[in-house]
């Protein structure tokens, strides 16, 4: 098919609008509208609504109305800024290690040998994994009685209720998940480099570390900037693998207590839409942040190269 | 600024070149003439290399002498960029051996075979400079700090380029970005450079003035050079020799005028000059070289039914002799006619006219005489049939 | 030749480092099968076995009649099936109306449904499970897939692969006196089908994955939980690592599938918007 630009006319060249056309126009984007406003405009401003109630100490009775205040009470929460550091720490351990291995992988598999298919299907396979299989299989390895450690010379507690090694198995959990996608992104991103610049520092006499380190990388920085933009908004949504591998009646919950799960332990525990409204604006506007670097890199690659 | 400006700014392109470069070939900096004594013919030795099911190069011979620029000329997906990727061992051969100088490289790294390469879209890297563009070659090599600056900025003087050190690619104009390429390859010194039509993205005018600087550059540095290109006019005006390919095999080589004069086959007869030779069907008898029953030429071949006649364009004349032909077409260029016939067999035959001479109008039958060289080819296999 | 032998030593290092890296991803998921076969003696063995020396498939039958699987594979096949549908028709409506179609209102709507990207489901889910309990939906399977009928990125996809077809097509559609509607279904929509496979795939991906909504919101309805809920169901209890795995291997099985015969379509939909 031929080669199009992207961004073709919203409104102008080549449509239906007859009087007709109009009306069915409309009427085709309102299921997509309707959905939207229902389950995505509303409750997101609903939020802002909820925050203002402090729940009753029983269901039974009514919501107490508090203002603006309980929202603006979770910043000298010390359990709301545990939540935060503990956010930070689990994407700052999935993100790097998820794209290092992701990019490692990438890279190795960017070249033209027999069977590189089937590594290619391994290694993008941790992107079918659901949280929930992640959790119940590292669970089994990582388990003192069933895993593997101890038949490699570690012998930790079981870290499900270690406070120590809580985190960072949950983490390693995810990243495991997060790198099949990060590895197809960033081979999306290698195959669109153009092959004869490869080809040139070949010719160049360019060793494979310094192709890496000055021709792919700084070309790919761009891809690599977008799967850790795309690493982070998966780490900050990550909640199954948590949920189950540590679930809530343990005691080490504490220190994997993201703001996902604080949200969630709100929802389900504790009953109270107020502060789990509020703990959801806090994420909207972390998430909308990371977003908008994100959009800042994209408009920066347009203007990149050529 | 434009780029012809440029050039003309570098104005005496070759006397710079002269001036500026080493004497040695080989970048001999220490002066002790010793690494003249090594020879950097670059040989193809019976390479086959096929992608699955499609053979792209058969039986592939070729050498190129030290210090030759020679012409690699061939239609589209004949296999001249494969041959050339395959000497700088960007892909692997099938079977067959690859020389450089007297060493066999059919399997070693391109870092490993002293080459440099200029690529059709130049292959610049778009994050650096045009310095550091020309620098990374020999910072690969591990060259000094102080022999790389030195070296680069003669490289970028040579090209006329030395303002532009601290531009990044996306900045330069098509023939700018195109020095550019050049000035990596020569800042290296190599044995051999590799060309794949590097002026192919070039405007008419920009790529006139640059094949002639080419040349010179190649004549000054005096570095084996292989040169793939698919337009003839290219391959005339620059190679010592031409190499014509065509699927995958070697048809001829040799310098340009003797391709032209004497084509070793139908392809290269066709394939060379513009308009390509006209191949008629015809026949030898007793010494005679006959179209549709009218004698046109003579030979001392022996005699046979079947026979092809090659005729350039030039050296047809409409007249009332010779064999009958339709004129299907009147082209004026201006300072000439093209008239294009078509012939009893349907051969279709192109008459070079000089605007002056009465032209004959579409529809009309002429005859047609030889007043030059013919050329005789064998009806089956093509080939030259040498008296 | 020296040369001959590096480019082997080369290869051999390729290979040796792709192999590495694929046990070290692949080893979790290899697990999950090799495990699920072997009895708890030979998971719980030390040093653990690598290999289900005695496979044993009693596994499988214990995950689905102790731990139900049947009833969870079924309602996920059907709950992801619905998902998948809906966002298809709901995406190829209303992208259609955005590449081909002017309309009063176009960019603001067009803009607000973008938008929606940037707003993350877990977000919303506090007042969504309001919403839901107030349409009458709460553990119904209404509510499970009612919400996720649309999407923003499929919309995008979709109206990208619509831009696409070459304009002559439409007008030539046009001058046939094709209407809108007939044009969409008839030209359209047949030409974006790559696309809209990889929109399939991706929300089937999605659907069957998830995790936090059904959790929510199917409460203690065990008629409508999903695979995803029957796995958390069986946990990861050393007692029943086998039947855990079984059960792991049963989820994931259908995904693997996927992955295996529409990697490109999957690739494809992953990687809209990470390169031009
Ligand atoms: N990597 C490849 N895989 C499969 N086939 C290839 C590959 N590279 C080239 N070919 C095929 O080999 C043949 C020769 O290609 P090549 O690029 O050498 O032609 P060329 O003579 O350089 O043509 P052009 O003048 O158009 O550049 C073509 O038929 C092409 O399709
Ligand atoms: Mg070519």
């Amino acid at each position: 098919m031929a080669k199009r630009t992207t961004s073709l006319p919203t409104a102008g060249v080549g449509v239906f609008r007859t009087k007709r056309d109009r009306r069915i126009g409309l009427a085709l984007t309102l299921p997509s509208l309707a959905l939207f406003l229902l389950f995505t405009y509303y409750p997101f401003f609903k939020n802002f609504q909820l925050a203002l109630y402090r729940a009753a100490p029983f269901p039974t009775l009514p919501n107490k109305f508090v203002g603006p205040s309980q929202f603006f009470s979770i910043f000298s929460d010390a359990q709301f800024w545990d939540s935060v550091r503990s956010t930070v720490i689990f994407v700052g351990l999935v993100v790097p290690i998820g794209v290092f291995l992701g990019l490692l992988m990438a890279v190795a598999a960017h070249q033209r040998l027999k069977g590189i298919r089937v590594y290619r299907t391994i290694f993008s396979s941790t992107v079918v994994s659901s949280a929930a299989v992640a959790a119940v299989v590292f669970s089994t390895l990582l388990s003192p009685v069933s895993g593997y450690l101890p038949s490699i010379g570690i012998h930790a507690p079981d870290i499900t209720s270690s406070a120590t090694w809580a985190m960072p198995m949950v983490a390693i959990v995810s990243a495991w998940q997060f790198v099949g996608l990060a590895f197809i992104i960033l081979t999306a991103g290698l195959q669109s480099l153009p092959d004869d610049l490869l080809e040139a520092s070949r010719v160049d006499g360019a060793s494979s570390w310094t192709r890496f380190w000055r021709i792919i990388l700084p070309l790919l920085s761009p891809t690599v900037f977008f799967t850790l933009i795309v690493g982070v908004i998966y780490g900050l949504q990550s909640f199954g693998q948590i949920d189950i591998m540590i679930g809530t009646q343990n005691s080490t919950f504490t220190h994997t207590n993201v703001l996902i799960y604080a949200i969630y332990r709100f929802i389900h525990v504790s009953a109270d839409p107020g502060m789990a409204a509020s703990y959801s604006i806090a994420l909207f506007f972390i998430t909308l942040v990371v977003t908008l670097i994100q959009f800042r890199i994209l408009e920066k690659r347009v203007h990149y190269g050529q | 600024m434009s780029d012809l400006l440029l050039f003309r700014n570098n104005a005496d392109f070759t006397k710079t070149l002269n001036f500026k470069m080493p004497a040695s070939r080989y970048g001999d900096t220490d002066g002790s003439g010793l690494e003249r004594c090594f020879m950097s013919k670059v040989e193809f030795r019976n390479v086959n290399k096929s992608f699955g099911d499609n053979q792209v190069l058969t039986n592939f011979e070729l050498s190129v002498d030290d210090g030759e620029f020679l012409v690699l000329l061939g239609p589209s997906g004949c296999g001249k960029t494969t041959a050339l990727r395959i000497l700088a061992g960007l892909e692997d051969v099938s079977s067959g051996s690859v020389h450089i100088g007297d060493r066999e490289v059919t399997s070693e790294e391109p870092k490993d075979r002293d080459i440099a390469m200029v690529f059709q879209s130049y292959a610049l890297y778009p994050h650096m400079t045009v310095r550091k563009n020309v620098e990374f070659p020999l910072r690969n090599a591990g060259v000094s700090k102080d022999e790389i600056k030195s070296r680069v900025d003669q490289a970028l003087q040579t090209v006329g380029l030395s303002d532009l050190g601290d531009r990044k690619p996306g900045q330069l104009s098509g023939g700018q970005r195109q020095r550019v390429a050049l000035a990596r390859a020569i800042v290296r010194r190599p044995k051999v450079f590799l060309m794949d039509e590097p002026l192919s993205n070039l405007d008419a005018t920009l790529r006139q003035q640059t094949r002639a600087d080419i040349a010179a550059l190649q004549r000054t540095l005096g570095t084996t050079t292989l040169y793939v290109t698919h337009d003839q006019v290219e391959a005339m005006t620059m190679g010592t020799r031409i190499a014509v390919m065509y699927q995958g095999k070697l048809q001829q080589v040799g310098a340009p005028t003797d391709l032209y004069h004497r084509p070793a086959n139908a392809f290269v007869a066709s394939f060379l000059g513009n308009p390509g030779m006209n191949l008629i069907r015809g026949s030898v008898q007793g010494g005679a070289v006959r179209v549709a029953g009218s004698v046109v030429s003579t030979t001392n071949l022996a005699d046979r039914s079947d026979v092809t006649i090659g005729v350039r364009a030039e050296d047809l004349r409409i007249g009332d002799a010779g064999f009958a032909c339709e004129v299907v077409i009147v082209e004026d260029l201006g300072s000439e006619v093209h008239v294009v016939c078509q012939s009893a067999e349907s051969d279709r035959i192109v008459i070079r006219q000089l605007s002056a001479t009465t032209r004959p109008t579409v529809g009309q039958t002429v005859h047609l005489a030889i007043d030059g060289a013919t050329h005789l080819f064998d009806a089956m296999t093509g080939e030259r049939c040498e008296g | 030749m020296a040369s001959k032998q590096r480019r082997l030593a080369g290869r051999t290092g390729s290979y040796a480092l792709l192999t590495l890296l694929a046990f070290i991803v692949g080893f979790p998921l290899y697990i999950i099968f090799a495990g699920s076969l072997m009895s708890l003696k030979e998971i719980t063995s030390v040093p653990p076995s690598l290999f289900p020396m005695h496979p044993i498939w009693s596994t499988f039958r214990d995950a689905f009649v102790g731990g139900n699987l049947g009833q969870y594979l079924a309602v996920s096949f059907f709950q992801s099936g619905i998902i998948v549908v809906g966002q298809v028709l709901t995406s190829i409506l209303a992208a259609f109306a955005f590449a081909y179609i002017q309309f009063p209102w176009k960019r603001t709507i067009f803009v607000a449904m973008l938008a929606t990207s940037m707003i993350p489901f877990e977000v919303t889910v506090t007042a969504n499970l309001q919403t839901v309990a107030a349409l009458g939906w709460s553990e119904t399977m209404q509510g499970l897939v009612v919400p996720f009928l649309a999407t923003g990125f499929g919309i995008f996809l979709l109206r990208q692969a619509f831009l696409q077809i070459p304009k002559e097509m439409h007008e030539a559609a046009v001058i046939d006196g094709y209407s809108s509607w007939k044009f969409m279904w008839r030209v359209a929509v047949p030409l974006a089908r790559p696309s809209i496979a990889a929109l399939a795939v991706f929300s089937f991906l999605g659907a069957w994955n998830q995790y936090l909504w059904p959790l929510l919101e199917t409460g203690s309805n065990k008629n409508i939980q999903t695979i995803q809920m029957g796995i958390r169901g069986v946990g990861g209890q050393v007692s029943t690592a086998n039947v855990s795995l079984a059960a792991a291997a049963i989820a994931v099985a259908p995904l693997l599938i996927l992955l295996v015969f529409f990697q490109k379509h999957l690739v494809r939909s992953l990687t809209a918007g990470a390169v031009k």
